[in-house]
């Protein structure tokens, strides 16, 4: 770690506090110095921005479909023309934003609460409960993501944003779990943690004070790059038919038109504003994820 | 190692079973069956029960296990209940494209990905290794689906350079090698549609080993010794660079079904992921078990050949 020096050879008051950065603070620092990053928090914040202010944006009601102006190009009206429904492509990528991004943050939040859950018992307390977490990683680990989200997607009748997410994060939480683990079990054979244990202090006190806190690096790295890779799926699914349904306007379910081959062909304006639109988020992510690896990582040092 | 593989192959046993018990509570638990929906109204109701009855879909769950398991392991996956043919025969049709396009996406990436990701490592920073890292930001990032439409919209639509859907030209009744090339002209986009990822991360990997093991001080010693460039790149840096190179490879196995679902959607590939997602919309579940059960068993062995594969190029790993 950096030592901060006091530089300006000022003599020290001794009423006011000397600042010096904390970890996360210098971490801060390192990642606004990165200019990928700072690209990526710029555009992860437009397209925030955007969500939040999506009815003052958009310039129609991005559900209303109106039958006497269907597959329109683009017009002053509409500027990005009107899908087979008749409904503003404009205004459905700008609502857009809110179900992407929304799905993709949430996906992960269940995600990492599951992962983070199920990997801290598993590496903390090992035996019998470590053994039954893993073989249950194991399972889900060896079966093919996509099959398997289309199975239980298929299985519910009615699919909603709720349970959606709850599906994707049903399927996904193990790669996190055995994250967790491997970093527990290595946390578990510090001192400190052994001093804390003599110190009978309760289980979950040195789970959530002592050791989440050290494990926290890998978590946020993974934690982001899991919600643009939650963005890309969720994407994937609406495409083929099998996630947010119509009318809701999710990017996803957007560029399914294309599959119609007049679409893709003569309106290519249809699916690719919403393809350009996840490409740049995720991206715009990923780079932020990197970024937080760099800046997080102690060992990594940018000459 | 022979004693370690047959472990393992082993220890695979008990995960198949799990996933098979998971993959058909799921299955049963998808809603309705084939006689059920909307049947035509002249059918009568004790027609569609004696046809559940004669399926076997009236038998208790765990009968209906045993009997489809026992069968599986056969090499019998039952009969589609959409197409009244053996599953078997269904999934004979169709694995081979799977097969060939996995295999072509696999040779794009290697042939793109290696050679870039060498020159970048060999002058890193230079203009070379950042297009090469722009490129490979833009191929992590973008999802398979959007990548397909976009190659079919500039090469076949605008340029048309590839024919946009299908595997064979329709009328033209190629035999032999001719049939072979055409397949391949058929199959390049969406070959390069799946392959967008895996050549950004191998691109990745490649120009990180590469930079980590120039800085290693046999490289240094061999430089010193007076070897020639060539000697230096090929026979002390690539060697070990390639190392993790390899055992992705086994990864990519286990990929070949789950990779190619969206992907032979859009391209209208008659694949094993197309004939899933099919089956899924009919809720074919013997077929739907088949293809699950498949891709399981390609993970499977694919994580046991990366691990295989990993101690035969690296010496220094051993397995007991």
């Amino acid at each position: 770690m950096e030592v901060t020096l006091n530089q300006t050879n000022q003599p020290i008051n001794p009423r006011k506090k000397r600042k010096s950065l904390g970890p996360w603070q210098l971490a801060f620092k390192k990642l606004l110095k990165n200019k990928t990053a700072v690209f990526g928090m710029a555009v992860l914040t437009f397209m925030v921005l955007v969500a939040i202010f999506a009815p003052f944006i958009a310039t129609h009601d991005p559900e209303k479909s109106n039958l006497s102006m269907t597959n329109k190009p683009p017009s002053k009206e509409h500027y990005l023309g009107t899908d087979g429904s008749g409904r503003d492509a404009f205004s459905r990528l700008v609502y857009g934003a809110r179900i992407s991004l929304i799905i993709g943050f949430s996906a992960m939040v269940f995600t990492i609460v599951i992962g983070v859950t199920l990997g801290s018992i598993s590496g903390y307390y090992g035996g019998i409960i470590d053994s039954i977490i893993m073989r249950l990683t194991d399972v889900m680990l060896n079966f093919p993501f996509l099959l398997f989200v289309l199975l239980i997607v298929s299985i519910l009748k009615k699919v909603n944003m709720l349970i959606f997410v709850s599906v994707l994060a049903l399927v996904s939480w193990p790669t996190i779990t055995r994250l967790i683990r491997a970093t527990f079990l290595s946390l578990r054979e510090q001192e400190y943690i052994m001093s804390a244990q003599t110190l009978g202090l309760s289980d979950a006190r040195i789970i959530f004070r002592h050791m989440l806190p050290n494990a926290m690096a890998p978590i946020i790295v993974n934690a982001t790059l899991f919600m643009a890779s939650m963005i890309i799926t969720e994407a994937a699914l609406s495409f083929i038919g099998f996630g947010i349904p119509q009318p809701a306007p999710s990017w996803g379910n957007m560029m399914s038109d294309a599959l119609n081959v007049r679409v893709l062909r003569f309106q290519p304006w249809l699916w690719i504003p919403p393809g350009m639109a996840i490409l740049l988020t995720v991206m715009s992510i990923n780079f932020i994820g990197d970024g937080l690896r760099d800046a997080l990582d102690p060992r990594f040092k940018k000459e | 190692m022979l004693q370690y593989t047959v472990r393992r192959v082993i220890g695979m046993i008990p995960i198949l079973i799990l996933i098979s018990i998971l993959l058909f509570s799921l299955a049963k638990m998808v809603p309705g069956d084939p006689f059920s929906g909307d049947p035509d109204p002249k059918i009568k109701r004790d027609v569609l029960e004696r046809q559940r009855e004669l399926w076997g879909l009236n038998d208790p769950i765990p009968v209906q296990y045993m009997s489809w398991a026992s069968k599986m392991i056969k090499g019998d996956f039952g009969v589609s209940l959409r197409y009244k043919r053996p599953v078997s025969d269904l999934i004979n049709e169709r694995i081979s494209n799977t097969l060939l396009l996995g295999s072509m996406s696999l040779f794009i990436t290697l042939v793109i990905a290696i050679p870039f990701g060498i020159a970048s490592g060999r002058r890193p920073y230079t203009l070379v290794d950042y297009s090469g890292t722009v490129f490979s930001n833009i191929g992590l990032a973008m999802p398979n689906f959007f990548m397909g439409l976009l190659l079919i919209y500039f090469l076949a639509i605008k340029l048309g350079m590839f024919p946009a859907q299908g595997t064979i030209t329709s009328g033209a009744d190629y035999t032999g090698f001719r049939l072979f090339l055409d397949k391949l002209h058929h199959l390049f986009l969406p070959a390069l549609t799946i392959g967008t990822t895996g050549t950004a991360t191998y691109f990745r990997y490649m120009r990180s080993e590469y930079l980590e093991v120039a800085g290693r001080d046999f490289i240094r010693t061999a430089k010193a010794k007076g070897l020639p460039e060539r000697m230096v790149v090929y026979k002390h840096t690539l060697r070990n660079a390639m190392i993790p190179i390899i055992t992705l490879l086994g990864f990519e196995l286990a990929n070949l079904v789950g990779g190619a679902i969206i992907t032979e959607q859009i391209f209208a590939i008659p694949g094993l992921g197309r004939l899933f997602i099919e089956s899924v919309g009919n809720r074919d579940y013997p077929i739907i078990m088949a293809v699950s059960m498949i891709s399981a068993v390609a993970i499977l062995v694919g994580n046991l050949l990366a691990d295989i594969l990993y101690s035969v190029v690296d010496p220094r790993i051993r397995y007991y």
